[in-house]
């Protein structure tokens, strides 16, 4: 039987031939989802905000309009409903009450719907709690980036781990632009899936620039570009067989692991699609830009590795 | 030249059969088995995987004690005997009110600061007095009296709150303190959560008070009120057959922590709560009721008037019933507050999680589907693409998810349904490191070496690879262990256990496979 292939044996793509049209895309791509994180922002989830979040599965098809006119008069601000997977599943959103203690809604909601209705999750967090949260998901995410940039600096020399920073950057900055864009929940589980994506993202940019250095001692005149497209072009097949299997997995679980980790599922897809592009189109061309030069030969002129725009002209003399 | 010592290949078999043998009680034992032999050693393999509330049902509440309750009472009892002292030392002053922690007043004699200083460190010799020569005195609490009351009330609130829930007959729940004056409840399979919040967090303070006869509640209000009494509200406004306020005299007969038993009951077909008092409280209670029959008695729950009967008869034995307009559940719950004591401070709730069982037997039910479906799809992909070799990594693979299952069982960690898409997530990312030792072995291949060292260097090569990727991966999934918020914890948690236990088996086990898979056969050409 023979094997089954994604991509060709020897692929022979030349990836450093679009790097201006790829550093452009993820340009625009950053620049998008920062603005987009600022108008209209994030829909965070009361993990974040504060507030009530009650999801319901009534007898028969939910009738939602009905249930708005029922929760909308009872004082509580702005009620939000939405069917959740199952057509007899609902998710009732409360905003924040003043005060810390939020019982107070599921207690009027309760005694508005009665037990016709099963109760299938009630979650709150008060304000204190949610401006808790959001400060540790910024210094998770912070503390995780830096971590990572400080275990590459340590593996490898400095401009590999600016490389693999900023595709790590980029590849967090699109999934929140993902966020902003759909309007889905912002919660902790996303602060989860964003680490992960960092996390795995990184892990396909250490398997090129493994390769990009070991092509660095192995041929020591090859111009920068051409060795940095022989190294993408030897993991190639790899990053594309990981990234699959990988995305295999989440479209199951995506599919059919049900509607609380959905949102989950789909920023973990997204961030694998993006993380496998950012770590051939950004995290290599990156070495050109930061000037890594093969081991013991020293680039005369430091930033002249850019010189090679279609990737044939000697960057080392 | 591929050798391995056998040492080394016993050692990886004896973690096998270890990960099979801690894994099976997943598979032999429910999960109520596993809990009644919980007193045997960790070694034993009876352990099962300890689901989270999400997966199981139950509650998660976060709760803040108001510790300031307490110093504001303590304040305020240091204000009473500061008046009590200085009226038998026949001491004047003005404008004796509480201050920062702490109470002050002015003399109207300056010249008695130096007697009054000592009056009151002899009250109570921890006391901070600060004096000035014009005559004002402070009194502050002593910083660390405070924080020992602080963590004291905090610690008397775990203990309550543990004897509430015990009471109520839920199994292992889990009740700790977070920081400084949090506590986190955890309670599986609760399917009330509502009932169970209100049972944790009422005071239940109970209390007996005489009945000011002397003013109404409505003339009261228009300052009638004498210094020693107080307005309280009836505990159920909507009674139309109760008045809805009450004047009571504040100091109390006899309180909540007398009492030594309290039981629901039913007194003419109405439900009640059945008390009795200990020793000294039924003397207290004995004196009272013998001095004042014929007058209202009120019994004050959390200060509110449940009711206020008439007095018959003096009441000697130290037994009684409290009645009010109750239902059977509420007798229920307010006999089980009074067996369990007061809290001594009031509680907030600054976070609840709940999940009904219905949820969580979806979610687990979902989990079970959709990994089985993803490792099917990677399975098959796998060795459609890799052959023979695909197949011994898929051994691999299913190696890795029963070293999962055991270690979950040993460390007892928490399987939350965000863990399971860990889980899923490391099965994908698991044959990442095969995906990088065959397509390393065929690039070897290729450039014209004998099966032998192409697999050789093949792992070599690779080896460094792995480790780097996934140490930078456990690196995002400690940080979000310590950021840990229940399910996104339980998710670091198996995201880290499967980076590890993939390691090992992707790496030891694939290559004791193949090593020794080549000594038996000694294939001409590798099927890659």
């Amino acid at each position: 039987m023979k094997p089954l292939r994604l991509i060709p044996e020897r692929p022979n793509l030349n990836i450093m031939r679009p790097r201006k049209v790829a550093l452009a895309f993820s340009f625009l791509l950053v620049a998008a989802s920062i603005v987009l994180a600022v108008v209209p922002g994030l829909n965070f989830g009361i993990d974040f905000r504060g507030g009530t979040v009650i999801e319901i599965r009534t007898e028969g098809p939910a009738d939602i309009a009905g249930l708005r006119s029922q929760l909308g008069n009872l004082g509580l601000g702005d009620v939000t409903l939405q069917r959740f997977g199952a057509d007899t599943d609902v998710l009732i959103r409360v905003q924040e009450q003043p005060g810390e203690d939020q019982s107070i809604v599921i207690k009027t909601i309760q005694a508005t719907l009665g037990d016709s209705v099963e109760y299938r999750r009630t979650e709150f967090v008060g304000p204190t709690v949610g401006e808790e949260l959001k400060e540790a998901g910024f210094i998770a995410m912070v503390v995780s980036l830096l971590g990572i940039f400080a275990y590459i600096w340590f593996r490898f020399e400095w401009q590999f781990s600016v490389g693999a920073l900023t595709a790590l950057v980029h590849d967090v900055l699109a999934t929140i632009g993902l966020f902003a864009l759909t309007g889905m929940e912002f919660n902790l589980a996303t602060v989860a899936a964003v680490l992960t994506i960092a996390g795995y993202s990184i892990n396909d940019t250490v398997v090129v620039y493994d390769r990009v250095r070991e092509n660095l001692r192995r041929y020591k005149s090859m111009a920068m570009p051409d060795l940095l497209n022989l190294s993408v072009n030897e993991t190639l097949s790899r990053t594309f067989m990981t990234s699959f299997t990988t995305l295999l997995a989440l479209f199951a679980l995506a599919a059919f692991g049900g509607e609380v980790i959905r949102g989950f599922c789909i920023a973990l897809i997204w961030g694998i699609v993006i993380g496998t592009y950012s770590s051939v189109f950004v995290a290599v061309p990156a070495l050109l830009w930061t000037g890594v030069t093969p081991v013991g030969v020293r680039s005369d002129s430091g930033e002249g590795d850019d010189a090679g725009e279609d990737g044939n002209v000697p960057a080392t003399p | 030249m591929l050798y391995i010592e056998r040492w080394k290949l016993i050692l990886i078999a004896l973690v096998c059969v270890l990960g099979f043998v801690y894994a099976a009680p997943n598979l032999i034992l429910s999960r109520d088995d596993g809990d009644a032999q919980s007193d045997l050693p960790f070694y034993v393999p009876y352990r099962t995987i300890n689901l989270g509330l999400d997966l199981r049902g139950g509650s998660y509440l976060l709760l803040e004690v108001e510790t300031q309750a307490v110093v504001q009472e303590r304040v305020e009892s240091l204000t009473d005997v500061v008046r009590t002292a200085l009226r038998e030392e026949r001491v004047r002053r003005r404008n004796l009110r509480v201050e920062d922690n702490g109470v002050s007043f002015d003399l109207l004699d300056p010249s008695r600061v130096e007697e009054v200083r000592q009056l009151l460190q002899e009250q109570d010799p921890t006391l901070e007095v600060e004096t000035t020569a014009d005559g004002h005195v402070q009194l502050v609490l002593n910083e660390d009296d405070m924080r020992e009351l602080r963590r004291s009330a905090v610690t008397q609130s775990i203990e309550i709150i543990r004897r509430r829930i015990d009471e109520t007959g839920t199994r292992e729940p889990i009740i700790q303190r977070q920081g400084d004056n949090r506590i986190i409840v955890q309670l599986p399979g609760v399917d009330n959560p509502q009932r169970m919040k209100d049972v944790i967090g009422q005071t239940a303070k109970l209390t007996f008070h005489l009945v000011d006869t002397g003013t109404t509640p409505s003339e009261a209000r228009q300052g009638a009120l004498t210094p020693g009494s107080v307005i309280l509200p009836a505990l159920d406004e909507g009674d139309r057959t109760q008045q809805a306020e009450y004047v009571v005299r504040k100091r109390v007969i006899v309180g909540g922590e007398s009492l030594v038993d309290a039981q629901p009951n039913f007194q003419q077909g109405q439900p009640v709560v059945s008390f009795r008092f200990d020793t000294v409280g039924a003397q207290k209670f004995g004196r009272a009721t013998q001095q004042n029959v014929g007058k209202p008695l009120a019994i004050v729950l959390d200060g509110k008037v449940i009711s206020a009967p008439v007095i018959r008869d003096a009441i000697l034995g130290g037994n009684g019933i409290i009645s009010g307009s109750f239902s059977t559940q509420q007798v229920q719950d307010l006999a089980l507050l009074l067996r369990a004591g007061a809290l001594p401070a009031p509680l907030t709730v600054l976070e609840e999680r709940s999940v009904g069982p219905g949820l969580g037997a979806d979610s687990i039910a979902a989990g079970k589907v959709a990994s089985t479906i993803g490792m099917a799809l990677v399975v098959v992909f796998m060795i459609l693409a890799y052959g023979l070799f695909g197949i011994f990594s898929v051994v691999a693979l299913m190696l890795n998810l029963v070293l999962i299952m055991a270690a979950l069982s040993i460390l007892q960690a928490t399987l939350t349904l965000p863990g399971i898409a860990g889980i899923v997530l490391t099965i994908g990312m698991a044959v990442d490191a095969n995906v990088l030792i065959f397509e390393r072995i065929r690039e070897e291949l290729r450039s014209g070496r004998t099966p032998v060292t192409a697999i050789d260097s093949g792992f070599r090569a690779a080896m460094r690879t792995i480790i780097d990727a996934n140490l930078t991966t456990l690196i995002a999934a400690i940080v979000l262990f310590s950021l840990g918020s229940g399910p996104v914890k339980g998710f670091a948690v198996t995201l880290a256990i499967g980076l590890i236990t993939s390691m090992f088996s992707a790496v030891f086990v694939t290559r004791a496979i193949v090593v020794t898979w080549l000594r038996q056969v000694r294939p001409k050409a590798l099927p890659i």
